[in-house]
């Protein structure tokens, strides 16, 4: 009777994580991935999303199970059986979920880092020098050299993910590239209710974000008035844009497309309306785009 | 300390009667009763918003009131929900209604602090809710009144609306001092703290919260008044201020605001579920130890709520940690509950399936937490209605459902008569399933990019934000048998008797209702509240 009870227990826990991990890899709820960021962030939702069925499906059986087999009966007049606890039990069900925790918590740490997230982040007066060019890779960070900073303006500056880049004047820099491309620079201002996009380079300044495919992009951001969220669900992307706080933002976008940049922070009357697009083009319609788009003067 | 003696909290004066629910009682039977009305009707007044809400996002675009109106509606609707409907009921009124039974005392410890506290919900939520009168003046920051949106929309509204909020928090903390000096100084002689209902120790956690977080609410909610009337820059960035730190503070009350609304109905349930499953509270040592976890925790994670904020690294690294583990005892108390019904005799009445639909709901809004407590995760979904829909699993599919459960579960004793459990069924499957059908689609929403607080969307999402707005409709729906089947069964509902259920914990061992001295002789010493599983001739009882 024992042997056929955990025999039956650990066919049910078999099939159920079988059934977890088979959603978890065929679900599909995200919008398409755009940016270098988006793939790590979709393996991550798989995983989270196949722990979440185990754990919800699991639950929902032995509830089920147990409303059904140990309900009362009508005029049944008998009680349950006196048990009070059991201690090994409560080991167990205090060990698995922490150990799943742990392993949720490195795992996550791990695609954070992966995102760019972990690199060290410019706070007080002290800036850093660009380095990195802008991938989300840390391979291609140098904490020895990230951790040279320069002087640069009393300004603080606040990051998001993959923010490793200096919010000072570096454009070009060719010396200092070992590898890939410089990451362009674009200064955005978010008000009530629009965001304006600056290309320091070309002296452009747009409505909308255009940005090359595979460059890296870096998004220095301030707020004119409230506190804005800049926000574009194929990136998997979102950094709140506080008055007072330049930050920085960087991406690399990886499919052609128009996407929606969505204010995702309450800012006001009009924040539903507050939305633009950003067009993700292949390198020679951006370059197209950016020759058309340049004012005659700088041109 | 000896228990209050009644003659002396009731002078003679005390109105009696239906009068004496519209007066300045000191029973705390009354006070709970009061607290329990005051907070549906507010509940009434909060669903009300959320309909005009989902009503307005039955279309893509913003047509149904003015952009205005609708950032004051969202703002009203959370505030009310949350300051006027859950905090108060679920500690409020189910504390001050069964926490002397459970100790063994005859009323709170300091009765006339305890009127007080009731007394200032009603002038604060008119208040509230009268700011929308002041010629669209309402706040409408939203319930979190970050500034500097704070500081640039109508003043008035949102000064009433600070003022308002410092005095529910008022009220809270007041209640909070009563509850710990109850369990700790009132319990009848010879009754250990380890032989407490679980009731008890959910709302010596929350107390313990209440007084460790809202001070540092109400501090940071004055320092913004004062930005707003006297020009001070302590938010203010043009004048040096610092936006974060209002969100760091704001976030040190709201989020153990969390689970100042979640831990007493994690008490209440484990009251509920042993009468009905007719067996023991499974692990009450590990329950106790686990909300003394989750207390601990809770003060702790606040940070992540602000993981778009410009937070650093290691303060990312440190709160999603601290978020994820409180999973732990969280999970501690399901699987116990679990453990409650296996092997039980388990009577699938009302308050059963309520408290059943809370274990679904919460678990599945505890997953999407663990969720959203992973950074990287975060910052796609932080602020998008994948928050809305998460964190509706947890208040409404579980504290509110919790809420219904001990209506159907104490009513009852409130009353002495039954309510009636067809109407009951009825009421659980229109709120199950208009809540599922309102808040699961959110989800999708918010992970395909849909914002929160937003009166406009993209038209790609119109069918099942229509969805969600029945879903809402439904539930509005389902407030009707409820309403009927409370007042049908006051005119003329079953006779209960006493005990209905044959519970064992001590609420239910003197008349229901009970007499103004809650027994008629000594209270009775009751060291085993769950000891069910025992037929009555083998346990003597």
């Amino acid at each position: 009777m024992q042997i056929r009870t955990a025999i039956t227990a650990a066919l049910a826990t078999t099939a159920l994580v079988g059934t977890g991990l088979l959603v978890g890899s065929q679900v599909s709820l995200l919008p398409v991935a755009a940016s270098t960021n988006a793939p790590p962030y979709d393996s991550l939702f798989r995983v989270l999303f196949s722990i979440g069925t185990i754990l919800f499906l699991g639950i929902l059986i032995v509830l089920a199970y147990s409303l059904i087999r140990f309900r009362r009966r009508p005029g049944e007049l008998a009680e349950g059986l006196p048990i009070e606890g059991n201690l090994p039990l409560e080991i167990v069900w205090t060990a698995i979920p922490a150990v799943v925790i742990l392993f949720v918590g490195i795992y996550s740490y791990d695609i954070y880092d992966r995102m760019g997230g972990m690199a060290s982040l410019d706070h007080g007066a002290m800036q850093h020098q660009a380095m990195d060019h802008g991938s989300m890779n840390p391979t291609q960070m140098d904490p020895t050299q990230l951790a040279d900073g320069i002087e640069a303006s009393a300004e603080r500056i606040w990051g998001g993910i993959g923010s490793t880049q200096a919010y000072v004047d570096q454009t070009g820099d060719g010396s200092e590239a070992s590898a890939a491309v410089p990451p362009l620079p674009v200064e955005v201002t978010a008000m009530q209710f629009a965001f304006i996009f600056h290309y320091p380079d070309n002296d452009i300044t747009s409505g909308e974000l255009h940005v090359p495919l595979g460059q890296p992009v870096q998004l220095r951001m301030q707020a004119r008035d409230v506190i804005h969220a800049f926000w574009v669900p194929e990136f998997r992307l979102k950094q709140d844009v506080i008055p007072g706080q330049p930050t920085v933002l960087s991406l690399t976008a990886t499919r052609a497309g128009t996407y929606p940049v969505i204010c995702a922070e309450l800012c006001g009357p009009y924040h539903g309306g507050m939305r633009t697009s950003v067009v993700v083009h292949e390198p020679d319609d951006y370059l197209a785009w950016v020759t058309q788009n340049t004012p005659a003067t700088t041109a | 300390m000896t228990v209050a003696d009644p003659s002396a909290l009731q002078p003679g004066l005390q109105p009696r009667g239906w009068l004496r629910y519209f007066s300045f009682s000191l029973d705390h039977k009354v006070i709970g009763l009061q607290y329990l009305v005051c907070g549906f009707f507010f509940y009434l007044v909060g669903g009300a918003l959320a309909g005009v809400i989902r009503t307005e996002l039955v279309s893509p675009i913003a047509d149904f009131v003015s952009r205005d109106t609708y950032n004051e509606v969202l703002t009203l609707h959370g505030t009310v929900m949350i300051f006027l409907w859950i905090v108060p009921v679920v500690n409020g009124a189910f504390g001050n209604y069964l926490i002397p039974f459970y100790v063994g005392a005859r009323d709170m410890a300091f009765p006339r602090l305890n009127a007080v506290a009731f007394w200032m919900i009603p002038p604060a939520g008119l208040l509230l809710i009268s700011s929308y009168l002041l010629a669209g003046a309402a706040a409408q920051s939203g319930w979190t009144a970050y500034p500097p949106l704070s500081l640039t929309t109508p003043a008035a509204g949102q000064v009433v609306w600070i003022l308002s909020v410092l005095l529910l928090g008022g009220s809270s903390i007041f209640g909070a001092v009563n509850f710990i000096a109850t369990v700790l100084k009132l319990r009848r002689p010879g009754l250990k703290m380890m032989q407490l209902p679980m009731y008890c120790w959910a709302m010596l956690g929350t107390s313990l919260l209440v007084v460790l977080s809202t001070p540092v609410l109400a501090g940071v909610l004055i320092l913004l008044s004062f930005d707003i009337i006297a020009h001070t820059g302590f938010f203010n960035p043009a004048l040096g201020g610092n936006v974060v730190v209002y969100q760091h503070l704001f976030w040190f009350y709201s989020h153990p605001a969390v689970y100042i609304m979640v831990l007493p109905a994690f008490g209440l349930v484990s009251e509920i579920l042993p009468v009905h499953a007719r067996k023991p509270l499974f692990g009450y040592t590990t329950m106790v130890y686990s909300i003394m976890g989750i207390v601990f925790l809770g003060l702790i994670v606040w940070a992540h709520h602000m993981f778009t904020s410009g937070t650093p690294p290691w303060m990312r690294l440190f709160f999603t940690i601290a978020t994820s583990f409180i999973a732990v005892p969280t999970g501690i108390k399901f699987f116990n509950w679990l453990a409650t019904l296996w092997g039980g005799k388990i009577a699938l009445n009302s308050a059963m399936l309520f408290s059943c639909g809370f274990i679904l709901n919460f678990v599945f809004g505890g997953i999407t937490g663990i969720t959203l407590a992973q950074v990287p995760f975060d910052i796609h979904v932080h602020d998008t209605y994948y928050v809305v829909g998460h964190f509706h699993y947890i208040v409404y599919g579980g504290t509110v459902f919790v809420i219904f459960a001990a209506l159907y579960h104490w009513y009852p004793k409130f009353t002495g008569r039954l309510l009636n459990e067809d109407l009951g069924r009825l009421h659980f499957l229109l709120t199950f399933i208009g809540f599922n059908l309102c808040f699961l689609p959110q989800h999708w929403l918010g992970l395909n990019g849909m914002p929160r607080r937003v009166a406009e969307y993209d038209p790609a999402f119109t069918t099942l934000n229509q969805l969600s707005s029945v879903g809402a409709l439904i539930m509005a729906i389902s407030t009707l048998p409820l309403l009927l089947n409370v007042v049908v069964t006051a005119l003329r509902g079953q006779s209960a008797g006493d005990n209905p259920w044959n519970a064992l914990t001590p609420e239910w061992l003197t008349s229901s209702p009970p007499p103004v001295e809650n027994w008629h002789g000594e209270a009775p010493l009751v060291t085993e509240p769950y000891g069910y599983g025992h037929t009555p001739a083998e346990s003597g009882r």
